[in-house]
């Protein structure tokens, strides 16, 4: 009996659903289906940690002796130079100097690949935001989480292949959207607060399950006769399929996202029992869940790194807030073996100035010509720094530009970024547009 | 103190002929490297003022000041002012050059300031006349001559019923296929009326065509639907998709238009008036310039230019060169992917990859876009975080209520303040601007107002360098794109005293023009069959497709023009001919060998629009308002404050609170409705003739769970329940409202017992409801399952 006459004589009702897993034949495949890389990858899956607003990276992970050394000096624009508001800690077996903000992180200090010779296109947040997303902020172009799943599907049809959790307001959903990817490659927001629905129309306010299994059925039975009439149609095959994946998300999807299922002392390694840490503690749960799930992209949400005044102290409680949940991220992702191919990326749209803000020395100034990323996991040496910044704050050696740490996350992704391409308007669009080179000296 | 040169060195010397040469490597560029390159060179991102001078133009371009170098006249030359710190802009910022370097320069501008930094000649390759004309053999340049329809052979002869039918007929033989049964009548009147208006038919309706007997039944429907409103509705918004409409300007800081709402009634309106379409290419583009009749008419015609000024762009002016020439990309990159189907944007900064396009044709057509005004409501100043509406970047419509005294008195007011602020500039006046824009911003902008282009200085343009705005190469009389015309052809000339819009739209609309009226029928016949003659609607160059039937395209669209380019003679010649009047059944033979039926073998099932299948859930519900809206929520919104931030609940679902047609939802740049960005509308920042197309479950979750479907069902059940009495009556009104038939024998069995149980259920569920509540409940069910099956959905 072939696939089709099997649907025909599948009755209604829940008979259907154990065809599902045999929903994909030949005529049809879901654009998420699992795709072949374009070659042995090292990562299966991403978290993004986005940290809007441009965090400092002279209180976080950049440490250079120069800012002690020319401390009140003149640099080349406005301002003197400002040394570092916190001290920095050799870590780890490398001894990689990581800030005493982050105490809970710099345990992992071995695990983290310092990028401190990161440089950008625009010293403007919704400018370099938009950009860090999608590689370009003059015109409307695919995330780079659609580009994975264009580029790899997704592993676990339940879901949705590429979330992101809480979005910032600033760069809207250009941050992930799918601008000429089909819509179904588009990032799925996920509103981690109470009281709220993570996803639209996740749940029927009216029927009970079985009520609307009924439902459910009649409408394939009506499609299934439509099918038999029309008998070939395999657009119509992904529509019947889609009823079926869309019954099964209302069950999966609630499940992923219920962070009661934890244990206490997993909550308390987030950090969920303390006002501090429990919001982004609660992202950094649901990402592990989401990864264990066999969700593509993963991106976190964080802002209010824009210190122009009060450094000192905002620095302090904004890494307070993240440093225990990442740490605890790491560390879960180890144990449960995930660790080795999920690649995590710490880091804002740009960094920050040398020089203290109008003078002072309790804020700092907009750079996008230097600044810090931190990759970690999948495919990508540990316990290792990588480029560094002049006195002046600009990225002098082993610069690398933020299409370079796209090709780079394509890389370890299994995805050569000049062969990522799809047709739009006359010709072939890329992630990194023409630019873009592999940082080889960082992989593992 | 500098610590360390920041920036990179320029160019490596090149030996300069004569002393001048030697005198700039000298004394001249060293000082320019070490004191200003790292914030006025191209290596310096953010070029500060607009301005560099790590080029020989760079200098002679100045910035924002004027011209830093003014050959032989220091004291002319902003450079040598600013060095001197006598004035108000002081370079370096950092201190004074030593007198002598002041001095050293200041000779080097009275000797003429000779500069060796020429930049590197335009690109490498560059097509020639050679190319150019070897270009024009491609098909798409080449003006349609109207063929001669094929006779059709002798077992077509009955089957054909008009020249598009011998067009389709020829290509059947060619290929071996045959033609399916015709639809019958419940199937074609759904079809039509879905295509026209976007609407489905009503049972009434269904009825009158199906007992119809008399000759000429689907002539006089065609005519009823392209005669009402709601025909401009459905096509105006494909037009809209086009000119990339919306209310915000999108990017990076996304603030509303609040009358972009004008274009898109202008849209409507001139697709239900059946305006000649050269007549609306013309209005466009160039409205402002034409002649026109009494208020209304030159109203309109300023409106319409509204399809220039509403594109995204960035408000920001920190680099003006750069911002003009984004805003300038966006407009020919609109103009000729909406008109021509060509991607002359590609040609910005190297000549076209496919197309025998230069640089200097898109030069070329940048200069006419450059000599206008674009008049699109906004102003920002990012040095004071404000925005506002300012009355000099819109059009006034005459006869059309404005302001009334007391609130033009307070807008006066507020605005004669904020100017004042401006003139000072300080840091202290950041925070007090802003507060006069956002109450200027809570002033709705005056009704009377409209988005527009305006003709300004004429100029032509010269070539960006590798399209950087800050690397001039050519200057490049204005003028249109080359491949598309002949060597020998009589161009209309641009006066030296416009901006040649008017011209642009006067080539565009010429009869030789080989693509604007291909382009548009192709739109046309793309809207009724799911597939264009030539698939790729806005891209009709090399890398384009190739027409499946240019014999075809080129009969409808010299015959377009011979018709008065009237839109609404194409759409009823197409619809009224057989092909378009093909059953969708499937056959072996032909799908073996066309199975998307490119040929039109069977008529191809379409996927309903975002907007046909809310406005067939209202319609089917009873509670489709079809009534115009006054204007669009947008036009109250506070236009200092952002649509995509935390705007408290602006941006609302307006898909669920208004009954509206979907046509008249406010567009908002990167805050879509959840619901229309699910079922494909496009995001609407570039042309985009043609939609996605996708299946995923979000669909499905929105069909089953939102609470605007079942709202509609249960309206809709409702009136089932009081109107019909018994069962049978009420499951087949609910299909034929919905699908416009009634149920076979098996549906109806089926239908009567999922009522049944649901109803059981529904009164188990809740003891306390009532008879007539569990029967509303249950038929609610039941039109909710149909709103969401496969055949609501498609239209067959």
């Amino acid at each position: 009996m072939n696939r089709r006459e099997l649907l025909k004589n599948t009755a209604c009702g829940f008979g259907y659903l154990a065809m599902a897993g045999m929903a994909h034949g030949e005529e049809y495949r879901s654009p998420l289906m699992a795709k072949k890389p374009h070659f042995e990858p090292k990562a299966k899956r991403i978290i993004f940690l986005f940290m809007q607003g441009a965090p400092s990276q002279h209180e976080t992970f950049d440490y250079n002796p120069e800012l002690v050394e020319f401390a009140g000096k003149k640099a080349d624009r406005a301002g003197s130079i400002l040394p570092p508001v916190y001290k920095f800690n050799p870590s780890g077996q490398s001894g990689l100097p990581i800030s005493e903000v982050f105490p809970e992180l710099a345990r992992h200090a071995d695990d983290l690949c310092l990028l401190n010779g990161m440089h950008t296109d625009s010293p403007a947040h919704p400018q370099a935001t938009v950009f860090l997303h999608t590689g370009n902020f003059t015109f409307v172009r695919p995330s780079m989480g659609a580009w994975m799943v264009y580029g790899l599907g997704t592993e676990n049809q339940d879901l949705p292949g590429f979330v992101t959790l809480n979005p910032v307001p600033i760069g809207g959903a250009s941050n992930y959207g799918s601008a000429f990817l089909p819509a179904s490659y588009q990032g799925t927001s996920v509103a981690i607060a109470q009281g709220q629905a993570p996803i639209a129309n996740i749940k029927n306010a009216d029927l009970k399950a079985a009520s609307q299994r009924k439902q459910i059925d009649l409408i394939q039975d009506m499609n299934r006769d439509l099918l038999r009439r029309t008998q070939v149609d395999s657009e119509l095959e992904g529509l019947i399929e889609s009823y079926e994946l869309a019954f099964r998300m209302q069950g999966s999807v609630p499940k992923v996202l219920d962070i009661r299922s934890e244990t206490q002392a997993t909550r308390e390694a987030y950090g969920l029992g303390d006002r501090v840490t429990r919001d982004f503690g609660t992202q950094c749960l649901v990402a592990r869940r989401l990864a264990e799930a066999g969700v593509r992209f993963i991106e976190l949400n964080m802002n209010g790194w824009d210190q122009h005044a009060q450094l000192k102290s905002k620095i302090k409680s904004n890494a307070a807030a993240i440093d225990r949940p990442i740490a605890a991220l790491l560390a879960d992702l180890k144990q449960r073996g995930l660790f080795e191919d999920t690649l995590v990326v710490w880091g804002g749209e740009f960094g920050r100035s040398t020089t203290g803000q109008g003078g002072g020395s309790d804020g700092r100034q907009h750079n996008n010509r230097g600044y810090t990323m931190w990759l970690a996991g999948g495919g990508v040496k540990g316990g290792m720094r990588y480029g560094s910044c002049d006195v002046n704050g600009s990225a002098v050696e082993t610069k690398v530009h933020l299409h370079d740490l796209h090709a780079t996350m394509l890389h370890l992704m299994g995805l050569d970024h000049t062969r990522l391409t799809y047709r739009y308007a006359g010709r072939p669009f890329r992630l990194t547009d023409v630019h873009g080179n592999v940082v080889k000296d960082i992989l593992a | 103190m500098i610590l360390t040169a920041g920036a990179a060195w320029g160019q490596p010397a090149a030996p300069g002929p004569g002393a001048g040469m030697d005198f700039f490597e000298s004394k001249v560029r060293p000082v320019l490297v070490k004191n200003c390159y790292m914030c006025h060179s191209r290596e310096a991102k953010a070029a500060q003022g607009g301005f560099v001078l790590d080029s020989r133009e760079g200098l002679r371009l100045g910035g924002g000041s004027g011209p830093a170098v003014v050959e032989g006249k220091p004291g002319e030359s902003v450079l040598i002012q600013a060095i001197r710190q006598e004035g108000k802009l002081k370079m370096p910022p950092f201190g004074k050059l030593p007198d002598a370097v002041i001095a050293d320069l200041t000779r080097w501008v009275e000797m003429g300031a000779p500069d060796p930094r020429v930049e590197k000649a335009a690109p490498a390759h560059t097509y020639s006349e050679m190319d150019l004309q070897k270009g024009r053999e491609f098909w798409a340049f080449q003006a349609p001559v109207a063929p001669k329809p094929p006779r059709p052979g002798a077992k077509q002869r009955a089957w054909v019923r008009g020249d598009i039918d011998r067009f389709i007929a020829a290509g059947y033989a060619a290929e071996g296929l045959t033609p399916v049964a015709d639809a019958d009548r419940r199937t074609l009147i759904r079809r039509v009326s879905l295509d026209l208006t976007g609407l489905p038919p009503t049972p009434a309706e269904v009825d009158a065509f199906v007992s119809d007997k008399k000759k000429g039944a689907f002539e006089r429907v065609v005519d009823r639907l392209l005669a009402s409103e709601a025909y401009g509705e459905r096509w105006g918004r494909h037009w809209l998709d086009v000119a990339r409409y919306a209310e915000t300007n999108g990017r990076t800081r996304n603030y509303p238009f609040p009358v972009a709402w004008r274009y898109r009634d202008y849209v409507i309106d001139s697709f239900n008036a059946d305006k000649p379409y050269d007549r609306f290419v013309t209005e466009q583009l160039a409205g402002d310039l034409l002649p026109a009749k009494g208020t209304g008419e030159r109203n309109t015609n300023l409106i319409a230019t509204g399809f220039l000024a509403l594109g995204a762009h960035d408000l920001n002016e920190q680099d003006r060169r750069q911002n003009e020439m984004d805003r300038i990309d966006e407009q020919i990159n609109v103009t000729t992917k909406a008109f021509l189907g060509l991607t002359v944007g590609c040609a910005r900064c190297h000549d076209h990859k496919f197309d025998p396009i230069p640089t200097k044709d898109y030069y070329a057509l940048a200069g006419i876009f450059r000599s206008t005004s674009m008049l699109s409501g906004l102003r920002q100043r990012p040095q004071f975080n404000a925005v506002y509406s300012d009355p000099a970047l819109y059009a006034t419509l005459e006869g059309v209520e404005g302001d009334s005294e007391a609130t033009a008195a307070r807008r006066a007011t507020l605005w004669d303040r904020a100017m004042k602020i401006e003139r000072q500039r300080g840091r202290k006046d950041r925070l007090q601007l802003r507060q006069v824009a956002l109450q200027l911003g809570k002033l709705p902008v005056p009704g009377n107002y409209a988005m527009a282009v305006t003709e300004g200085k004429p100029q032509s343009c010269q070539v960006n360098l590798r399209g950087d705005a800050h690397a001039l190469g050519e200057n490049v009389p204005r003028g249109f794109v080359q491949v598309v015309y002949g060597e020998r052809a009589q161009l209309p000339a641009i006066p030296g005293d416009a901006s040649g819009r008017l011209q642009l739209a006067e080539w565009l609309v010429r009869r030789d023009n080989p693509l604007t009226a291909r382009v548009m029928v192709n739109r046309v016949w793309q809207h009724l069959f799911g597939q264009g003659i030539v698939d790729t609607v806005d891209n009709f160059g090399k890398s384009g497709s190739l027409p499946t039937n240019r014999q075809l395209l080129d009969y409808l669209a010299v015959r377009f023009m011979d018709q008065g380019w009237s839109v609404k003679k194409t759409v009823r010649e197409i619809v009224l001919s057989r092909t378009y009047q093909l059953g969708g059944t499937h056959q072996a033979a032909n799908f073996a060998k066309d199975p998307e039926s490119r040929r039109l073998w069977r008529m191809p099932r379409l996927r309903l629009e975002a907007e046909a299948i809310r406005d067939s859930v209202l319609a089917v519900s009873g509670k489709l308002d079809r009534s115009r809206p006054d204007g669009s929520p947008v036009f109250r919104w506070n236009v200092n404050a952002e649509a995509n931030r935390g705007q408290g609940g602006r941006v609302q679902p307006w898909e669920r609170t208004s009954n509206h047609r979907s046509v008249y939802l406010p567009v908002i740049r990167n805050a879509g409705s959840r619901f229309f960005e699910t079922f494909d509308f496009p995001e609407p920042s570039e042309t985009r003739g043609q939609r996605d197309v996708t299946t995923v479950p979000t669909q499905a979750l929105f069909l089953l769970n939102d609470p605007f479907v079942r709202e509609q069902a249960k309206n809709a059940a409702r009136a089932l329940v009081d109107e019909q009495k018994t069962d049978r009556a009420r499951a087949a009104m609910a299909y034929k409202r919905t699908l416009a038939r009634g149920p076979d024998a098996r549906e109806l069995d089926r239908a009567l017992s999922y009522v049944h149980q649901a109803r059981e259920e529904a009164s188990g569920d809740d003891a306390s409801s009532s008879a007539d509540e569990a029967e509303v409940e249950a038929w609610t069910r039941f039109y909710q399952a149909l709103m969401a099956s496969a055949e609501f959905r498609y239209r067959y």
